[in-house]
């Protein structure tokens, strides 16, 4: 049998509703198993760390071919919050946290969260911006280090 | 189906040593288990694991995380400082249950 992973170092680098999940579902799996856990979040996923956004992610419903909703359809207004409104609703039946109690419970869980420093300049936002257990704004080259003897996800 | 002989009773359990009849389990074969895996056993480990064991007997099924931290009286930080390797998987091995299957 292979060597058991140790750590991970998962990027989120989307900011809608489908695009958070999947990487805050793979870290707190990975906390789960006790492997070591950094999360990155990068571009839009910046927007799953920052208190002011993390409670209103939509799901995209605009060229998205997944969900097999006509994009003419996807573009009505109303339509995306009301598929994220059942995605949301799908997911507190198994247990699924909210985002933002998403990202405390990982917080909680020891995994260690880093805003992208390029990100969050472009973006022109400041530590300030971001919930309150992040674990600091990081460079890629820092990220790189941090992830150094584990595997790395992108999302 | 192997068996392994914990605390002088014979059980069954799976490859990785989850219990697979809860109903073989005492708190002596709770104590063995965690002991092999390296976890004193406190009240507040007691808490968790008879949680866990609970839930399991009354659902069929074992808590997720979020649960169990919020109503098993110890909260996620202090879970694991409890069972750093997974405090829902260790307390379902202690607690005498089958590995939970859940993703969450």
């Amino acid at each position: 049998m292979a060597d058991a992973i140790e750590k991970v170092s998962i990027i989120i680098s989307k900011g809608s509703f489908e695009g958070a999940y999947p990487g805050l579902i793979m870290a707190n799996g990975a906390r789960m198993e006790g492997i070591e856990v950094n999360v990155f979040f990068t571009f839009f996923g910046l927007d799953v760390i920052n208190p002011a956004r993390n409670a209103h992610l939509q799901v995209a419903t605009v060229g998205n071919p997944g969900l097999h909703i006509p994009t003419v359809v996807g573009a009505l207004p109303g339509v995306s919050s009301l598929v994220t409104h059942q995605m949301e609703k799908k997911m507190e039946e198994l247990d699924m946290p909210p985002i933002p109690e998403f990202v405390q419970l990982l917080a909680d869980s020891g995994a260690q969260l880093y805003a992208c420093k390029a990100s969050v300049e472009m973006f022109d936002l400041t530590r300030e911006d971001f919930v309150e257990d992040l674990a600091g704004i990081a460079t890629v080259g820092e990220f790189y280090a941090m992830a150094a003897g584990g595997q790395i996800i992108f999302t | 189906m192997t068996t392994s002989t914990i605390a002088g009773i014979e059980l069954e359990v799976d490859a990785e040593g989850f219990l697979q009849k809860p109903e073989q389990w005492t708190d002596a074969v709770g104590e063995a288990i965690a002991a092999e895996l390296g976890i004193e056993m406190t009240d507040r480990h007691w808490q968790v694991a008879r949680f866990m064991r609970q839930r399991f007997l009354d659902n069929g099924t074992a808590p997720t995380i979020r649960t169990l931290g919020k109503e098993s009286g110890v909260d996620v930080k202090e879970l694991y400082k409890l069972f750093p390797k997974g405090p829902a998987k260790l307390a379902a091995k202690i607690g005498g249950i089958p590995k939970p299957r859940g993703c969450i």
